[in-house]
């Protein structure tokens, strides 16, 4: 069990240096200065302030050093929680701009990624076993989930939020509230949510609903399956056996989802002007904003790790195949 | 298992029916129940300027958040831009006593949000930070000698070279700070802190932002309700961060949006029907004119560096369709000069008509066969007199629709013409790098706003020494002593002095015979009203107010702070 967790924390770790290093790597190939960006920004008039304003600027944000200094610069000023000053909201601390955007996305990614996976591995599970569920489940899993989950963004948005008014259509919270801990900010904040919470939750809730169906029957026809029926076990026995087993590949699933879930939600964000990540990298990559992406996609690894790492747990509790695996024995 | 799904169902449902009992989100406007609510007869939403979070609130260094400067910080003077003068605001008056010597009298008993008196020293004081290399307006201590304050309500400015137009331009766009605040800040600190919770003069102070909205709420005492007998209207201002067009239009349409300063293609259509959408025009502009939108040619380029060939491209340019099919009407074809309608009273019109250039693609055609550009390898372009082959990139930032559509059509003009001329569409970052650095053939640019005096365009076109970077002005980098010496008379010309009027013209005939850069539409000051809550939008209709009905930062001092005092709240 130690080795176990062993291996994949040093395997974790390792991916976790790579990662940070090509997020190091990556703004600084793309073409484009920053320090000309607040150059231009503050549209220097006067050409002889020019070269100590780029000197300054250069010193701000740290590009004054040799670039081997600059990388272990931003390791240590990363392991200090610090992730640089933004050029494009210059002078906010990009640490500062990440955290008040991150609960916006967590409050979507979370509840969409886990409902969506329980709520379509059950619709999945029913649907494998009644004709008429099987008829109508089956396409509009393919349909959902080969939608694009901005264009079902859209749909939502103009149905609901235009035409019929339900739903607010931009925000986190109605324009007209402030943060308060009553019932009717909450409540508020809901409505708001929900609609970016519901094309995420569809568009993800067709792929587990469809993969699950195809997993039930196909454990339904193992030969385990055949065998306790000859054997005249009750047929919810062995659906509750199918189930668990066709649960496995879909937990891997859930870890190899998890990158797209993320960029889904940062599109969606956009389309509902939801003030989560979303924004922030789109705005990011048009103003050349190297430390902002920079921050933006470490915390996206990190979750994308943590996540994983969580899934590996849960694998070892639910697959006692592993675990004899872990003990030595051949599965 | 069926059980299940009934209840996920009835979650859904119950869902949906908390959604639409919710408070402040209903169609109807009313008041949001729970604690801190913005009343909505008293609150004006607005969106438009910002387009990321709320970050500094430094009215010193740009890209502040909207209303800094206006709203909180106020400047000396407003500009008029009917009368084309400066109306006194934080001062009383300002004369020149003599040809080096300015006398600014600051009003009495205005006071800062803290409670301390504004005085002589704040004006001195915020004029003395341009010695600061960072502060935009540095260029300010090129001209100017010395700042001495006489008594607490006369300030002495000394100038070593006296340009009239550049100080009135400097006393209505500059903001003045508290010196009992500011001064116990570093030079550093002065223009990179992002100064939350700003002291100011102005009618509102800072209530609290959010990642996507900024409010402002009005202070109980404001100086010019006593001095001026103005009252802003709006308790509370929730101005709205930009996410995109389409979704400021709709909460506009929903009533949840008062005025959109957003650019919303096919607003014409909107502004006729029965929206409740209001446009300052009800018809065609519809909109009044900001900037002018002037095609660029890279000058140090050939064949770009040619008049002959400028000329000819300016000729191949439908603006017209651009005017029409692009904007659908809400834009205005710019005047051959490139000055905007504020100074149409400076036009030298005998001048345009001689010079000016026209849509005429046979006449571009024959411009370039006598400038000896001809198209001898037969693939339906010209090449340079000496046989290269011409090619020439245009670029406007991805995702502006409108100048996307635009460049398309000058594109397909100029293609016509036989010069090929190939859209474009990098990242505003890297067009932004392109143009400073002068890596371009063509591009397209407007910033050049309403202003006191047309010196802001000349200067924008003639500006010199051209050097390697090019951040604001001369982005054509165009050399020409005989230009930028007038327009640096032009500066130093008072507007009143005849002079002035025979230097313009001069400059007019310069450009229009040079065309260093190419001016096409006057983009429009998009303002979108919804006049459901609030009403008596500035508009041209008869006895309507007349101000710039805009929350852009700049606009506040050009006299958009006066439509805060003219709203009125319906059903009142």
């Amino acid at each position: 069990m130690h080795r176990y967790f062993g291996r994949k924390s040093l395997i974790y770790l390792l991916t976790f240096i790579v990662a940070v290093t090509l997020n190091w790597l990556i703004p600084r190939f793309m073409p484009g200065d920053p320090v000309l960006r607040m150059l231009t920004r503050s549209s220097v008039s006067n050409p002889e302030s020019l070269a100590p304003m780029r000197e300054y600027y250069e010193n701000v944000f740290g590009l004054d050093v040799p670039l081997w200094q600059q990388y272990l610069n931003y390791w240590s000023e990363l392991l200090q929680g610090n992730m640089g000053i933004s050029v494009w909201l210059f002078p906010a601390p990009v640490t500062g701009v990440i955290l008040k955007a991150v609960p916006y996305t967590l409050a979507l990614l979370i509840p969409s990624i886990l409902l969506s996976w329980v709520a379509g591995n059950k619709v999945g599970a029913l649907a494998a076993r009644r004709k008429w569920l099987d008829n109508t489940v089956l396409p509009l899993g393919y349909v959902l989930t080969a939608t694009p989950y901005m264009w079902l963004g859209i749909l939502l948005a103009w149905s609901l939020g235009i035409v019929m008014g339900i739903f607010p259509i931009a925000g986190g919270y109605s324009f007209a509230l402030r943060p308060s801990f009553t019932v009717g900010f909450i409540a508020n904040a809901f409505t708001h949510w929900f609609l970016p919470f519901l094309s995420l939750f569809l568009v993800a809730f067709g792929g587990w609903a469809i993969g699950m169906r195809n997993l039930i029957i196909y454990e339904l026809e193992a030969d385990y399956a055949n065998y306790l029926e000859a054997l005249g076990t009750p047929r919810k026995l062995i659906r509750r056996y199918a189930f668990r087993n066709a649960m496995l590949p879909q937990l891997t699933g859930l870890a190899l989802q998890l990158g797209v879930l993320v960029a889904g939600a940062l599109v969606t964000e956009i389309v509902f002007a939801y003030p989560g990540l979303g924004y922030l990298i789109l705005q990011a990559i048009q103003n050349q904003d190297f430390f902002l992406l920079q921050g933006v996609f470490l915390f996206i690894v990190i979750g994308v790790l943590l996540a994983n790492f969580i899934i590996d747990i849960i694998y070892v509790l639910v697959d006692p195949r592993t675990r004899t695996g872990l003990q030595g024995g051949t599965a | 298992m069926r059980s299940r799904l009934a209840q996920f169902a009835a979650v859904l449902l119950a869902v949906s029916m908390t959604a639409s009992a919710c408070p402040g989100d209903s169609k109807t406007p009313d008041n949001p129940a729970g604690a801190g609510g913005y009343p909505r007869n008293e609150t004006l939403y607005t969106s438009g300027t910002q387009w990321g979070p709320p970050n500094s609130w430094n009215p010193v260094v740009p890209s502040h958040a909207m209303g800094t400067v206006g709203l909180a910080y106020e400047t000396l003077f407003l500009f008029d831009a009917e009368k084309l003068v400066l109306t006194p605001w934080l001062a009383e008056k300002g004369e020149w006593t003599d040809s080096k010597t300015y006398t600014l009298t600051i009003r009495e008993g205005i006071k800062w949000g803290d409670g301390k008196p504004f005085v002589a020293d704040d004006v001195a004081y915020t004029a003395e930070l341009g010695k600061i290399k960072a502060v935009p307006y540095s260029n300010l201590w090129n001209w100017l000698g010395s700042v001495q304050v006489v008594d607490p309500r006369t300030v002495k400015f000394t100038f070593t070279d006296t340009r009239y137009q550049e100080w009135d331009n400097w006393l209505y766009e500059n903001a003045i700070v508290p010196k009992h605040i500011w001064s116990t800040r570093s030079e550093k600190d002065i223009t990179t802190s992002a100064n939350e919770k700003p002291i100011g003069t102005g009618p509102y102070e800072y209530l609290t932002h959010d990642q996507d909205r900024m409010v402002w709420q009005k202070k109980s005492e404001w100086w010019a309700t006593k001095a001026l007998k103005l009252e802003v209207k709006p308790k509370y201002i929730v101005d709205i961060v930009n996410s995109s067009n389409e979704v400021a239009l709709g909460l506009l349409l929903q009533g949840k949006m008062d005025l959109s300063n957003n650019f919303l293609p096919g607003v014409a259509n909107l502004a006729s029907g029965k929206f409740n959408i209001k446009t300052y025009y009800p018809e065609a502009p519809y909109m009044l004119s900001a900037n002018t939108a002037v095609l660029i040619p890279n000058t140090t380029k050939a064949p770009l560096n040619d008049a002959a060939f400028r000329k000819a491209l300016a000729s191949s340019v439908d603006t017209k369709k651009i005017v029409e099919g692009v904007y659908g009407k809400i834009v205005k074809q710019s005047n051959a000069t490139g000055l905007l309608p504020t100074w149409d009273s400076y036009v030298d019109q005998a001048a345009v008509s001689e010079l000016g250039f026209k849509f005429d693609t046979a006449g571009a055609k024959s411009i370039l066969a006598q400038a000896g550009y001809t198209d001898r390898n037969g693939d339906g372009f010209v090449e340079t007199p000496s046989g290269a082959p011409i090619k020439l990139s245009l670029i406007v930032p991805a995702g502006w629709t409108d100048w996307m559509e635009s460049i398309r059509v000058i594109s397909a003009g100029a293609q016509a013409a036989g010069i090929n001329v190939v859209p474009e569409f990098p990242d505003s970052g890297a067009l932004d790098d392109a143009r400073t650095a002068g890596n371009f053939d063509l591009v397209i640019n407007n910033w050049t706003e309403v202003s006191n005096t047309p010196w802001t365009w000349y200067n924008y076109i003639f500006q010199m020494p051209v050097q390697a970077q090019q951040f604001n002005a001369n982005f054509e980098r165009y050399s020409n002593q005989q230009a930028w010496d007038l327009v640096q008379k032009l500066s130093r010309t008072a507007s009143n002095d005849p002079a002035f009027k025979t230097t313009l013209s001069e400059l007019q005939k310069i450009s229009l015979r040079e065309l260093p850069v190419i001016p096409l539409w006057y983009n429009g000051l998009w303002a979108q009203a919804n006049d459901t809550v609030w009403t008596n939008w500035p508009s041209s209709a008869s006895g309507a107010p007349k101000h710039f009905p805009t929350t852009w930062n700049n606009f506040w001092e050009k006299g958009s702070i006066y439509m805060l005092c003219d709203l009125k709240p319906v059903g009142k």
